[in-house]
């Protein structure tokens, strides 16, 4: 498990045999096989950390879990809530009870006061279950966002963009002056000064999370 | 679509395009084709060229359809008009009907499909020029399509033809002995747990050269899984 | 779902729901001859499968490669009335795939003399139509079909024909037949091998290897379905099969 000196971190394949469950414990992206291997289920990247194996996939769709911190886009109000595209296979469920804290007299009041069609909002995962997806708004992070431009980045590339405890997105949004959130789908909204300069950025990020090296090339990409 | 019977297809040991009987042609691949699917893949092999494109997993409509614990692998192989000889007329075949199911029974042991309930992974294939083994072009291409698409995988999935031309057993049929051969035999397993993912035979052969056949199928489908992993990579350089 | 525990809690036992042996076969029931407008037909049961194949002879052009041969072409129609699974329209993948398969082991052996079937180098042939009729799906349509298929034409007769047209219940010659492969599906469920699955059995099938064996034991087609096999599992299917086919042989 040498890393590589071509300035690409090291490429896993599925089907890979990456160690045995003998030496390491199996993380993200990987398997055990019958005979105790820890095998790669992705074309990723290779990240061994302490005992630890995981495969980061360089592309797929994003899968809510319960707490993901999300952005989504108002497709649809309905009678008791609204539907929302998560940019997931699946659409994801906005009820009333969990989109608005006060009492809501559905007499009187039209759903799309709150949040109409086409509305941006950042939201939790509160459960998914076999494609059944339901969010929140509970929370004091949880809100509608207003003005802004989105941007799609391969979801489990999603921690890449932030950084280690943040230090990607604090980077960028200081440089840029500029307010980021980044969704665990993979969609991110910006708003502020340089925002084309903020998304170049973050594409970039993107294209080369499988190159060594790539903080310090955003780090003079922003001060440029 | 009979057999030309007593077709000399191997002159002094060698084939009619100049390979030993065990020898692959050329063979090309390319990931990342087609900037709209979530993975894609080209494979050539001598003159035949496959573009498989994977689609998902994406919600799967109409609803009746849908599988509530895991997606569903939908398979569409077709030959483009241009393909072959005589003009191949739009629509599906019988025989495209079969290939597109085997391709897809080829594929889906491989994969983990319970994350994703109700969803489809639509695999489509274009075979753009025909020259012999365009299943099992087809089904490199689509191990390398779907391993781009992110979707969760066992193993890759190698496919090679084998065959018999004037009893010799070989490798890799192109078109002519496709069509001329004694016996034709394409075959798909995964890659490192060598199970047989795809076994068709037509022709006649004993049981000990089907036993014979499968095990150069194996030694030569090696070499065919490092240019998969090479390929895999390739996407990803500088 | 409760039923198809059942089934492979016995199978552990080795024993089938219907109290078979793992290499045997239903009961097997043969009628030939029983559509007189056909040129040729038969009736095969296995179990409670049911299924009648049916030879028609029509006058065709032949293919530009095999200017002086007969054509041969194989149809399977999954009706309605067989399985309430069974929808109407066009032919399902299964039913295509039934169809081709039974194709690919009248043709791969050979069995049919079709360049004794030209009437015209290049212009007029006989064309030989198998048109497979499911009346009851109870598992192995397969075996049924391509046993049936086999069976028709051993009888199909060719009509007389004259002043270019078919006189329809004139008969001047036996369809020329000169190898016949008998096509056995071996399954494998839960790392055993069984022939002859019925329809509950087949839903919990892991792989099946459909193999068409000649009476000089060529092998002239195999399809597989399912999931993986490995090379010991292909290796004894198709032992299973040769031992199977010898003894369905007796049937024709």
């Amino acid at each position: 498990m040498t890393k590589q000196n071509n300035g690409v971190r090291e490429i896993a394949y599925p089907g890979q045999i990456l160690g045995s469950s003998k030496e390491y414990l199996a993380s993200h992206g990987t398997y055990i096989d019958e005979q105790g291997n820890i095998v790669s289920k992705y074309l990723g990247i290779l990240s061994i950390s302490g005992n630890y194996i995981s495969v980061i996939p360089l592309s797929g769709v994003y899968v809510p879990k319960p707490g993901d911190h999300i952005i989504g886009i108002v497709t649809e109000v309905e009678k008791v809530g609204w539907v929302v595209d998560i940019n997931s296979p699946w659409l994801a469920f906005l009820s009333l009870s969990e989109g608005v804290d006060e009492f809501v007299d559905l007499k009187r009041v039209l759903l799309n006061r709150y949040y109409d069609e086409g509305d941006v909002i950042y939201a939790q995962v509160l459960s998914a279950k076999k494609g059944d997806i339901q969010l929140s708004m509970k929370g004091p992070s949880f809100k509608k966002l207003k003005g802004g431009v989105l941007v799609k980045v391969t979801p489990s590339k999603v921690p890449r963009v932030i950084g280690k405890e943040g230090s990607m997105i604090n980077l960028i949004k200081e440089k840029t002056r500029t307010i980021i959130r980044v969704g665990q789908n993979g969609l991110v909204w910006i708003s502020g000064e340089k925002v084309d300069k903020a998304i170049m950025t973050i594409k970039r990020i993107d294209e080369k999370s499988h190159v060594y090296g790539l903080t310090e090339e955003i780090t003079k990409m922003l001060s440029e | 679509m009979g057999k030309i019977k007593g077709i000399e297809l191997l002159k002094n040991g060698k084939r009619l395009d100049g390979r030993m009987p065990l020898e692959m042609r050329e063979i090309e691949m390319k990931v990342g084709v087609i900037p709209n699917a979530n993975g894609s893949a080209m494979v050539r092999f001598g003159k035949t060229i496959a573009v498989a494109a994977v689609y998902g997993p994406r919600l799967l409509l109409p609803k009746h359809l849908q599988e509530n614990d895991r997606a569903v692998v939908q398979c569409r192989y077709n030959m483009a008009p241009f393909s072959t000889d005589e003009r191949v007329k739009p629509g599906p075949t019988r025989r495209e009907i079969e290939i597109s199911k085997v391709i897809r029974q080829a594929v889906e042991p491989v994969l983990f499909l319970e994350n994703y309930p109700k969803t489809t992974i639509d695999i489509f294939i274009e075979i753009l020029q025909a020259d012999g083994s365009t299943r099992v072009t087809s089904i490199n291409a689509t191990s390398l399509a779907l391993a781009d698409a992110g979707v969760p995988m066992k193993d890759l999935v190698v496919a090679l033809s084998g065959g018999k031309i004037n009893g010799t057993l070989i490798l890799d049929l192109n078109g002519l002995e496709d069509n001329n051969s004694e016996a034709d035999m394409p075959v798909a397993f995964t890659a490192n747990k060598k199970e047989i993912t795809l076994l068709q035979m037509d022709g006649e052969l004993t049981k000990e050269e089907i036993k014979k056949l499968l095990k150069e199928i194996f030694t030569a489908g090696e070499k065919i899984y490092q240019m998969q992993i090479k390929a895999l990579k390739d996407r990803y350089s500088e | 779902m409760l039923r198809a525990d059942y089934i492979l809690k016995l199978l552990e036992k080795n024993e089938r729901i219907d109290g078979r042996k793992l290499d045997e076969f239903r009961k097997i029931e043969i009628e030939r001859n029983i559509i007189e407008k056909a040129e040729g037909s038969a009736r095969v049961r296995i179990g409670k499968t049911d299924v009648i194949a049916g030879i028609k002879m029509e006058i065709e052009t032949p293919f530009p490669d095999t200017p002086n041969e007969g054509v041969l072409k194989t149809h399977a129609e999954f009706a309605p009335i067989a399985h309430p699974d069974f929808l109407p329209g066009p032919p399902s993948e299964d039913a295509t795939e039934l169809a081709r398969v039974v194709d690919r082991g009248i043709r791969e052996s050979n069995s049919i003399e079709l360049e004794k079937l030209c009437i015209l180098e290049g212009q007029k042939v006989w064309g030989v139509f198998i048109d497979i009729h499911i009346i009851n799906h109870d598992g192995n349509l397969i075996d049924a079909s391509s046993l049936a298929a086999l069976l028709a034409l051993m009888n199909t007769k060719i009509p007389k024909y004259e002043n270019d047209k078919i006189v329809r219940g004139e008969y001047v010659a036996k369809l020329p037949i000169s190898h016949y492969p008998i096509n056995v599906t071996v399954s494998k469920i839960m790392n055993k091998y069984l022939v002859d699955l019925n329809r509950e059995e087949e839903d919990v099938v892991d792989a099946w290897l459909s193999i068409a064996v000649r009476e000089d034991n060529y092998l002239c087609s195999m399809q597989k379905g399912g999931k993986g096999l490995n090379i010991k599992d292909v290796d004894e299917m198709i032992d299973l099969a040769i031992k199977k086919s010898k003894e369905l042989r007796k049937l024709l």
